[in-house]
């Protein structure tokens, strides 16, 4: 498999993490590395072996319905970059 | 007594009972103390005021008899633990400044012991790193640097990611830290340190408020001077946490119960795949003389095989960057850290992650989203799952025939700053021995056996049945009396 | 059959229109779906948020037993398979609503499995919709856009509370259809108490997926048609979108599949820009999370303590009450109408209570937009009323002056009657001097009548009523009138 600089791109898209050409290219040859080292996972037959998804023997919790959390909306907003009138701001949404 | 530095924890808890000194003079000391360790770039924050006041409640306690588990005992926390209003970074530029409004649960659990912070330890960032070089706030340099006159030049990485921890373990400049570990984070550094380390069973420490690099692998344990001081703080950090739906009710035991039972007719198994190629004949060397150790303390020797451990490395980079690509999207610039502007939300989104991220972040994130996205989820995603699930059921297998495993930790000693940089899977090949233990989610511990040509502490990973970490514990101590391992780093307050 | 007469006319012939919903029901709980925050509706920004809602680093989370118990039991509302182990998986994207960068949702691995639900069309025939799923998920927060012209805001209020998508099979054929199984829907939500079914606060939403095909052809391309909030504006963005994919297919275009708004103030769809972009959701189950294991004892006993279903009530005003499947559908689509109904209708005429609670009641309320629960005359009252009907105490005719009087001032109807004076007639004697009078009065009426002229019935029977007040029972009139003017 080849991994090109427009892959790379479209990943870096996905990720939403701003990429220079250069740094494309740079690791467009990283991950040809990366994966075909990774490759060597085909080799091994897991046919009829599912897949392991935790490592806990137990069953997922359940919470009584109860609200025990909320009401501190200063706590929420002061890491804010930016807020204004208890919202947090970001440049416009175009819907 | 020389310096209040030179005791270990359980030593230290002792002279605290015993009113030989205070819990404010011992911090004191530790204070100094990181303040002539700053060249190690440990610390990201320290705490001196906080550690004060904490420090003279413990006296409090002391005086009027209610003193508990762990008070007065000054000690560093990984920067990837949330702490209450005090900047948590996980080592990256995206959360420079971040002031949570909460305290994780294993914190707050050594707070609610006694215990004293100093401050926030140094670690790559987001946990992601073998060497400690991928911290947005600087190398931590390994304080067994220049040990060997020969190379007195040679700045050593401390391992990673919990590089800042190890270090200040080893140098002196806390008494005890506590760590993470993913695929390594606690025992490689441990080892490349000279300290003891334990990874305790997924599920054993809540990680709720330990910010996420992979949430199916990662697991609190201390960092420590010995093991017995490893069983002491575990007991502390240990713990059902409700808040935490894959944290196990079962209750905690009294390690140190452990420590005292000796290990006669245990079984310990030695992996023959553990012998990998180009591994040096020294870390071999160790290696025999563990298992005579532990033969000449009564425990039985088995072979025992774990077919797929070759496969575990590529695994790992598959299950551990899927979840942090998506463990990671939450660094947005929109309510906490960094904003870098842009002209829309897309560009701030794009702006803020290339700025706030560094090089191996990206490199793990970038990754992680390729192997989950449209066309690639069954090639890479899915079969790393199954694989994952043959690494666990060959533990499983194992552990009919033996009640722990003995290996190497990692399989060189520290390397020194700049090496391994040129390929990022060079780097991850250190993880080869630890990343096993974290897919099957068994407790581990490394601890310092003896020394490398290079005059370099060199670790021994003892490995677990689920939730036996009493047992991985107890060979600790055994193995820990044989190597009678006493050097110190030729750095440290 | 009905398909025929929903299929849109084009210049190249006839067209259908396919339809499927996925509808989003707030789950009705206290709490949200992964943390201990409150779902109450209109609290201040951020008020109603934890630390785990906001995503912010560290933070887990720890599912909502009531939530599942909901999602149990609407499933066994929509007769559907419940699936003992689901799975809950991160959904992948960024926006600005979605503190985590991903929705805790259920892909692959379900709660609910398939199952179907009865729409009673108005023609007196049935239809049937298949379910294809239902499965659990959180909501995102909220951004307003029209605070600051550069600016958006974002509240996570809603961030995390529990949604349940209902997933339809492509099963509707007209705007008509797709109305009603959204509103069965709701019907069989609000009776489960499971979601409050409003959709002016947002509680219920629907992604409307439409296409258009040639009768039996294969089935075309479609557009989703994201958050539509109320019936009649599902019902309009149908039209218009199965109207405007006609008019591409037909003008020589494609369509192409794409997320659309529908704007409610102009009743067109439109492309959304956001949206645009290919989606790879990457999902992948919450490493947070384990599977969702259900004891089967739990879910037999939530389906034991299940109330009566829409459906299951509507047959038994059927069979109990000889209503029409029509009539019967109409009371039972509100929970509150068909217990009024009920208490009216018990130890009476059912026939005669719907009748009422359909006609004079229905009437009444819609005038002043009131719901039923608002109504000035109680279900006793009615019945109050129907007991003078049927002991022939008071004509109908009356009894509609009686209820607007009891509307008007709470009254009880025998009250009224006995105020008023308005017990009917029914002395035969008493009639029958009456009777003759008339007679006496209009010989050359009497005279025709007789010649023929059948339609001065009528007539005597108006002369009749007029002299006594009104009061006197209409039927015996009919009866002693017939006599008297054969004989």
């Amino acid at each position: 498999m080849t991994i090109d600089k427009n892959t790379v791109a479209r990943i870096a898209n996905l990720a939403r993490i701003r990429l220079t050409e250069e740094e494309q290219n740079t690791m467009a040859k990283e991950f040809q590395g990366i994966l075909s080292w990774v490759d060597q996972l085909q080799e091994v037959n897991t046919d009829n072996i599912p897949p392991l998804t935790s490592v806990v023997e137990i069953t997922l919790p359940l919470r009584e319905d109860k609200v025990t959390d909320g009401g501190y909306a200063d706590d929420i907003l002061a890491n804010a970059p930016k807020q204004a009138a208890g919202f947090f701001v970001v440049p416009k949404v175009v819907e | 007594m020389s310096s209040l530095l030179e005791l270990t924890l359980a030593q230290a808890l002792d002279g605290l009972k015993t009113k030989k000194f205070t819990a404010t003079e011992l911090t004191n000391d530790y204070i100094k103390a990181t303040e002539k360790c700053r060249g190690l770039n440990a610390y990201i924050v320290e705490t001196p005021e906080l550690a004060l006041k904490q420090a003279k409640e413990s006296d409090a306690r002391y005086a009027n008899g209610t003193a508990r588990p762990l008070d007065g005992m000054p000690l560093g926390i990984k920067d990837l633990f949330c702490t209450d209003n005090v900047q948590t970074t996980a080592g990256s530029n995206i959360l420079r400044g971040f002031k949570p409004q909460y305290e994780s649960t294993v914190t707050s659990q050594l707070f609610r012991d006694g215990a004293v912070m100093l401050g926030k330890l140094n670690l790559d960032e987001f946990a992601m790193g073998s060497a400690n070089i991928t911290s947005a706030y600087g190398n931590v340099i390994n304080p067994w640097s220049g040990a060997d006159p020969v190379n007195a030049a040679r700045k050593l990485v401390p391992g990673g990611s919990s590089g800042g921890s190890a270090a200040a373990v080893s140098a002196r400049c806390a008494i005890a830290a506590t760590g993470t570990d993913t695929g390594g984070s606690i025992r490689q550094p441990a080892a490349f340190s000279g300290i003891t380390g334990i990874k305790p069973t997924y599920g054993r420490c809540s990680r709720w408020g330990i910010v996420a690099y992979a949430s199916s692998l990662d697991q609190a344990g201390p960092m420590t001077r010995d093991v017995r001081d490893a069983a002491i703080m575990l007991r502390s950090m240990a713990g059902y946490d409700a808040k935490d739906s894959t944290s196990v009710n079962r209750p905690v035991p009294n390690y140190l119960d452990a420590i005292e039972g000796g290990i006669a007719g245990l079984r310990i198994g030695i992996p023959k795949e553990y012998r990998v190629d180009g591994m040096p004949a020294e870390i071999e060397t160790l290696w025999q003389q563990g298992i005579k150790m532990l033969q000449d303390a009564g425990a039985e020797i088995v072979d025992i095989s774990l077919p797929h451990t070759k496969y575990a490395l590529a695994t790992y980079y598959i299950v551990a960057t899927a979840e942090c690509s998506s463990n990671l999207a939450r660094y947005d610039g929109v309510r906490f850290g960094e904003r870098e502007i842009g002209k829309n939300l897309n560009e701030m989104y794009e702006n803020t992650r290339a700025k706030g991220f560094g090089a191996e972040v990206r490199r793990r994130i970038m990754l992680g989203t390729y192997v989950l996205s449209a066309g690639y989820y069954d090639a890479y995603y899915l079969k790393g799952q199954k694989v994952r699930n043959c690494i666990a059921r060959d533990f499983g297998q194992a552990f009919k025939q033996c009640d722990a495993i003995l290996t190497p930790t990692a399989p060189s000693d520290a390397f020194a700053i700049g090496e391994k940089q040129d390929d990022p899977v060079k780097m991850w090949l250190n993880d080869v021995f630890t990343v096993p233990v974290n897919l099957a989610g068994l407790p581990a511990m490394s601890l310092p056996v003896g020394l490398s040509a290079n005059k370099l502490p060199l670790g021994l990973q003892i490995i677990g049945r689920p939730f036996d970490e009493s047992t991985v514990l107890g060979i600790g101590a055994a193995l820990e009396a044989a190597a009678g391992f006493k050097h110190v780093p030729p750095f440290h307050a | 059959m009905n398909t025929n007469k929903n299929l849109i006319k084009g210049e190249t012939g006839d067209w259908e229109i396919v339809i499927g919903m996925e509808v989003h029901a707030q789950v009705l709980s206290e709490s949200k779906l992964f943390s201990g925050a409150a779902t109450a509706f209109g609290a201040e920004p951020n008020a109603q948020v934890s630390f785990v809602d906001a995503a912010m680093p560290g933070m887990l989370p720890v599912i909502n037993k009531k939530c599942v118990e909901q999602a149990v039991r609407t499933g066994f509302g929509i007769n559907a398979k419940i699936n003992l182990h689901s799975v809950f998986d991160r959904k992948n994207y960024f926006y600005a609503d979605l503190p985590s960068g991903y929705q805790i949702s259920q892909f692959k691995d379900p709660i609910v499995g398939e199952g179907k639900i009865e729409l009673d069309m108005p023609d007196g025939t049935t239809r049937t919709i298949g379910i294809t799923r239902l499965h659990l998920e959180q909501d995102a927060g909220k951004s307003l856009h029209d605070q600051n012209p550069a600016e958006s805001y974002i509240d996570l209020n809603r961030s995390g509370v529990a949604l349940m998508e209902i997933v339809s099979e492509p099963d509707l054929r007209s705007a008509e259809e797709a109305g009603l199984y959204l509103k069965k829907l709701r019907t069989i939500l609000r009776y489960l108490g499971t979601c409050d079914g409003n959709m002016d606060e947002g509680s219920m939403r629907a992604d409307v997926n439409v296409s258009v095909r040639k009768p039996g052809g294969p089935l075309g391309t479609r557009c989703e048609i994201k958050n539509v909030n109320s019936m009649r504006f599902v019902m309009q963005a149908v039209e218009y979108e199965a109207r405007r994919q006609v008019e591409i297919i037909e003008g020589g275009g494609v369509i192409k599949q794409e997320t659309r708004l529908f704007d409610n103030a102009k009743g067109e769809t439109r492309s959304m820009r956001s949206k645009e972009e290919a989606h790879d959701y990457r999902y992948f189950p919450d490493p947070d999370l384990l599977p969702l294991i259900l004891d089967e004892a739990w879910v037999a006993n939530i389906k034991a303590t299940l109330p009566e279903l829409p459906d299951d009530r509507k047959h038994r005003y059927i069979k109990d009450f000889g209503l029409s499947a029509y009539d019967a559908g109409v009371l039972v689509a509100e929970k509150d109408t068909a217990v009024y109904f009920e208490k009216a209708a018990k130890g009476r005429e059912g026939k005669l209570a719907a009748n009422w609670v359909m006609g004079e009641l229905f009437g009444a309320l819609n005038k002043e937009n009131k719901g039923i629960s608002e109504s000035p005359v109680s279900a006793e009252a009615l019945g109050g009323l129907l007991d003078l009907i049927l002991n022939n105490t008071i004509s109908g005719r009356t009894a509609k002056e009686v209820f607007e009087e009891m509307y008007a001032s709470g009254k009880a109807a025998a009250a009224i009657v006995e105020e008023k004076g308005l017990q009917q007639v029914s002395d035969v004697g008493a009639l029958e001097k009456a009777i003759d009078e008339i007679l006496a009065q209009n010989p050359d009426k009497v005279a025709d009548y007789r010649g023929g002229k059948d339609k001065l019935f009528g007539f005597f029977v108006g002369q009749v009523m007029k002299n006594t007040g009104g009061k006197a029972n209409p039927s015996l009139v009919n009866d002693l009138l017939k006599k008297k003017l054969a004989g």
